[in-house]
């Protein structure tokens, strides 16, 4: 039995614990035992991995195993970990973990909804440690099908609406991605072995080019709808909009990251001579997702349209960095990801605590928070300071190194549109201080207001440990750099051989 | 070493626990708790400055850098390794001085000022943030870090201007000030991303040796007709003339007056609005032996700042805003001095006036902004009508008042005239415009803020509700200290400590250029004194006379209201509205087409599967027969 096989086990064995409980109390502490052994594996991965490492195990993929499970078709269930994955799961477990105390009082149907979560953890941990194409896309699609009724039961607002809307656009994105990796699977030269799904043996053989530029689009498009890529990240504004706080996090916080993760763990990796020939279709489509998202988000009124249109444009940042094809570009893109995903975590639990006490998300009708609930309030300055990329906080270092990275690239069309995409931190700064001075500063107007309460003690551990772990990262970038930055070497290697 | 990084430390630490436990401190231990972490910091930077000064700092008769410590913080590649460090050079030891010292006196002041204000600990919080934030800024020992505190600094001034958090005008001036200084900033990326391809270092002592690769051998590259070093260094000084509040980027300044007062003393006269000069002079051998054409545009653009700055600040009427544009125009002054400066020796003359004039106006500023505080305090109202003859209630503020008033007015022997007389001098030997420009100006800001002390302590009795009394001990300290600072360090032998290249030279006053400038300084005082010193309809009449040009001036020549077109309308109506709009309508809306589309369509044929028998029956009959047909009579 493998090691990394737990992260998949304890969502399961967390379920099967939900069953039996019979009130909220029980459920509670089901999901918070569960979740918090989620993230010390996780923590005890990392230690791990990082020990390994530093004792000289140069192995591409870390505690691998593979189980044969469809011969004929040569599909295994196969599992390793790389500095990237590594910081993924990661990433998840503290998401996970802070976002079951923001979901402290979901009501109704408490049972089902912990159970769908655990579900769509199970998917994103599994789609993390897979590396077998068939696994992964498997994976995929379990975190997908529970968002459709995480959102549809548990939602709010038009959530029929966004849930189907969310379910199909990303379904259509994953039908893309299937005939991308059949195109892999079959057109990967075998050298007298059978076919294989296993990314690590593909990586070893060569795919024609002329079958590299077919599916290349469609690998990239596949990943890209889930990372929010410009025009196929309407559904991310609807979505985030009707999803319940949890969901929101975790979709926003981790699912979107599944989408930059393929890219270049499966698109890039897989297809390098199409990646370097195409990239600058996909690099004009992320540099208007960056601009475009941030403009959008300058004038919307809701709390959450705001904050996704501006994932929008983060998230088309991540996928910009991908594109530029070096490394430093690229660990820029995975600490974009860690950061995004912290950050805009806490954005959407700070809403959610917020609206749950409020009742509105408009910005028009909040006024003066800072007075009624301080620490909230801070908490979303930090969380804003974040996003418009403070130094010390994580949006800094990860904005910089894909900054200092995408201008490596000599020629101009680059150069141009990495000016495009830095001038999104003026564009960011103007949203995020026009909410922030919209809703927490002035005068409280409204008298109903005035009787709220400031955060519980599990609102703030849910806060505290986001706002950590993003001072974590943007004191300390180095280590995750680091991390990201050895295991980024195959990749850039296969991109090399392309020249 | 350790006394150094302590330096760092300590306003770090005190910011983390006077914002994480400031609400169980009672308002009284956090201030002083706050002021005597800031005492220690200010005694270090003492024996820093002292130390690099008279023991270590010079080699062979040359200051040099010295790099007391680096850690390398964050991989942007192979060749490029961001670091954190400290490093001392005569500028930044200079800084530590000014900073530690004119904080040290806004901590003290604001104990008494701050009294019983909402968020006592929050302020004393956010003061230590600054120290930290400017200190780092100033001894940065590559351009990366620079930045990073730029940053940081920024964060804290935006913080502190909107301190008065339920105040609209303060929340509004706060994030107008964050804006316009971050789309300055962002020039200041692009020029560190030039600089840094083609460097392949952000570190200072490199970039900045006379000998170095990049003043020996610049790279040839050129973009759109300009060197890549022209662009660099010229996006650079963007980034610089947006904290500096220079022309067209100063909107920023005299709204960031809305924060607390001595936080304008600290941050918007003394501190944080020269970081922009400070960088000029920082990166000064790339400016001049690299870019020596940015360089004179840099003097260009100081030059008409400060004439445009003096002009507005003779026609406003609300005493903060008068220092405020007041401080642009000095600020711009000491830009102008660089530009005018060349390297070596006494050519080096204008980069020693603008550190000696950086260091005189952090102290006269201060004392202004805090003066004007008291008087603040005192009558309850920013406007001069509010005021008048407060020389009989507060003679202490007056007299410490009327020092700074003829420091920066550049009468002898208060510090500003020694500093302004050599900027003078510095113009005068290489651009004649400039140089008549600065005359000009002199002549202004004597009689400006003169308008300014007559209307506050002179003039009419102003009817207040309590007779303004004089400032409490805690703020006449600083005031009494500050005015003592500005009459001694007019005699410092600058030219021996701060010059461009590090060596001395002899430093003497022009009395040629002195004269004259002191001549023409009377002369507005002089018109200042027939004007406003007793009230009279004259300044009314002079103003009528001006009609339209006074008006603009009182408009600040309409600065304000293109950028609120240029927000409101172009960015807010005509880009992100419509680009909201497409989104939902042009992009989703085609989403939802392909959905209803879809619906329609099943819709249509779904009649088809009836689930009728004889229909089933007749069509696939007539299949039949069509596929015998076809069959039949086509193959």
């Amino acid at each position: 039995m493998n090691f990394l096989s737990v992260f998949v086990l304890i969502p399961l064995l967390t379920m099967a614990a939900l069953l039996p409980c019979r009130n909220i109390k029980q459920l509670r502490g089901v999901m918070v035992a569960g979740s918090t052994i989620l993230l010390l594996a996780a923590i005890w991965l990392v230690a791990a991995f990082v020990g390994e490492r530093n004792g000289g195990n140069t192995a591409q993929m870390l505690f691998t195993a593979s189980v044969t499970w469809f011969a004929p078709l040569n599909i295994c269930y196969a599992a390793g970990v790389d500095g990237i994955s590594v910081a993924m799961i990661l990433l998840s477990a503290v998401i996970v973990f802070t976002g079951v105390f923001a979901s402290w009082n979901m009501q109704p149907q408490t049972k089902e909804f912990f159970m769908w979560l655990m579900l769509l953890s199970i998917g994103v941990f599994g789609f993390f440690i897979s590396i077998d194409l068939f696994t992964m896309f498997m994976y995929y699609e379990i975190a997908l099908i529970p968002m459709y009724l995480l959102i549809g039961v548990w939602g709010s607002g038009r959530k029929e609406y966004s849930a189907m809307k969310l379910t199909l656009m990303l379904m259509a994105g994953s039908a893309f991605l299937l005939i991308g990796i059949l195109g892999i699977y079959f057109n990967a030269e075998a050298d007298g072995q059978g076919l294989s799904m296993n990314i690590l043996e593909l990586a070893q053989r060569h795919i024609p080019i002329e079958m590299q530029r077919v599916f290349f689009p469609l690998t990239f498009l596949g990943f890209g709808v889930l990372g929010a890529l410009f025009p196929f990240h309407t559904w991310s504004p609807d979505g985030h909009a009707s999803a319940p706080t949890a969901v929101s996090m975790l979709h926003a916080g981790v699912l979107m990251k599944l989408g930059g993760y393929g890219c270049f763990r499966v698109a890039i990796y897989l297809m390098p001579e199409a990646a370097s020939e195409l990239s600058w279709i996909f690099i004009i489509l992320t540099g208007i997702s960056v601009v475009y998202g941030a403009f959008s988000a300058i004038v919307q009124t809701d709390l959450k349209y705001i904050n996704a249109y501006s994932s929008v444009s983060h998230c088309g940042l991540v996928l910009f960095a991908i594109l530029m094809l070096n490394k430093t570009a690229m660990t820029g893109a995975v600490l974009q990801m860690i950061s995004h995903g912290l950050m805009t975590a806490l954005f959407f639990a700070l809403i959610g605590m917020i609206y749950g006490r409020t009742h509105t998300r408009d910005i028009r009708e909040l006024q003066g928070l800072m007075k009624i609930m301080p620490f909230l309030s801070v908490c979303y300055v930090v969380a804003g300071l974040a996003s418009l990329g403070l130094p010390g906080l994580s949006g800094f270092a990860a904005e910089m190194t894909i900054f200092f990275g995408a201008f490596q690239n000599p020629d101009t069309f680059h150069r141009v549109f990495t000016i495009i995409a830095c001038s999104s931190i003026v564009i960011t700064a103007v949203y995020i201080l026009r909410v922030v001075g919209k809703i927490l500063y002035g005068p409280a107007v409204n008298s109903e207001h005035l009787q709220l309460t400031d955060a519980t003690w599990y609102e703030k551990i849910s806060l505290i440990t986001l706002i950590i772990a993003i001072l974590g990262v943007g004191c300390l970038p180095f280590w995750l750099s680091g991390l990201a930055n050895e295991s980024l070497a195959p990749i850039i290697d296969r991109l090399a051989a392309t020249i | 070493m350790l006394h150094t990084s302590l330096i760092l430390i300590t306003p770090l630490i005190l910011f983390i626990v006077l914002g994480l436990f400031g609400k169980y401190l009672s308002p009284k231990a956090a201030g002083w708790l706050g002021t005597a972490g800031l005492l220690l910091i200010t005694c270090l930077a003492y024996i820093t400055a002292y130390h690099y000064f008279f023991e270590v700092g010079k080699v062979d008769g040359v200051y040099q850098k010295m790099e007391l410590f680096s850690f390398s913080w964050l991989h942007l590649g192979e060749w490029l390794v961001v670091n954190l460090g400290f490093m001392l050079d005569p500028i930044a030891a200079m800084m530590l001085v000014v900073i530690t010292t004119v904080s040290l006196m806004v901590h003290i002041y604001s104990s008494s000022y701050m009294k019983g204000e909402v968020g006592f600990q929050r302020y004393y919080a956010l003061l230590s943030l600054f120290t930290f934030s400017m200190l780092g800024l100033v001894v940065a020992n590559n351009i990366f870090q620079m930045y990073i505190f730029w940053e940081l600094v920024g964060v804290s001034s935006y913080s502190l201007i909107g301190f008065y958090y339920t105040k609209p005008a303060a929340v509004t001036a706060s994030k107008k000030a964050f804006i316009v200084t971050r789309f300055a900033d962002l020039g200041f990326l692009i020029g560190i991303l030039i600089l840094s391809y083609y460097t392949r270092t952000f570190d200072f002592i490199s970039l900045t040796d006379p000998k170095g690769a990049l003043i020996s051998n610049p790279a040839s590259a050129t973009f759109m007709g300009a060197s890549v070093f022209t662009w660099a260094m010229a996006l650079i000084f963007m980034g610089g003339a947006g904290k500096s509040a220079m022309l067209p980027l100063h909107i920023w300044l005299p709204d960031a007056m809305e924060g607390p007062t001595p936080v304008s003393a600290l941050i918007h006269a003394a501190t944080m609005v020269v970081a922009g000069v400070y960088l000029v002079a920082r990166l000064f051998p790339v400016y001049y032996f690299v870019t020596p054409e940015v360089l004179t545009g840099i003097a260009y653009i100081g030059a008409a700042t400060s004439l445009f700055a003096a002009i507005v600040a003779c026609t406003q009427t609300d005493i903060k805003r008068v220092l405020a544009f007041s401080t642009i125009s000095q600020i711009a002054y000491m830009l102008v001095a660089l530009g005018v400066s060349k390297y070596e020796g006494h050519d080096g003359l204008g980069y020693m006036a603008s550190m000696f004039h950086l260091f005189t106006h952090a102290f006269f500023k201060a004392l202004l902004f805090l003066g004007a505080g008291a008087v603040i305090h005192a009558v309850h109202s920013n406007e001069m009508k509010d005021m008048g003859s407060l020389r009989k209630y507060m003679p202490v503020t007056h007299i410490t008042f009327l020092i700074a008033c003829l420091a920066i007015a550049g009468i002898p022997p208060f510090s500003g005239f020694f500093s302004k007389d050599e900027i003078m001098v510095a113009a005068l030997h290489s651009n004649v415009a400039v140089f008549v420009c600065q005359y000009i100006v002199a002549g202004l800001t004597a009689f400006y803020m003169f308008r300014l002390y007559y209307n506050i302590f002179w003039s009419k009795d102003a009817h207040y509700h309590h007779t303004p009394h004089e400032a409490p001990a805690a703020m006449s300290f600083p005031l009494i200290f500050l005015a003592a600072l500005t009459v001694a360090v007019g005699f410092i032998p600058f030219s021996t400590f701060t010059t461009a290249d590090g060596a001395a030279f002899a430093g003497h006053i022009d009395w040629s250029v002195a004269a004259p400038s002191i001549a023409v300084a009377l002369v507005g005082i002089g018109i200042a004194t027939l004007m406003y010193k007793s009230e009279s309809g004259k300044a009314d009449k002079v103003a009528s006379r001006f009609g339209k040009f006074y008006n603009w001036a009182v408009h600040k020549f309409y600065f304000d209201e293109l950028y609120l077109f240029i927000t409101k309308n172009l960015i807010f109506k005509y880009i992100s509205t419509p680009v909201a709009w497409f989104d939902r309508n042009v992009v989703d809306g085609f989403m939802n087409f392909q959905a209803t589309l879809t619906y329609t369509v099943s819709n249509g044929i779904k009649e088809l599967q009836s689930g009728n028998i004889q229909r089933y029956v007749w069509v696939f009959a007539m299949g039949a027969l069509t596929t015998l047909a076809l069959v039949l009579f086509v193959l």
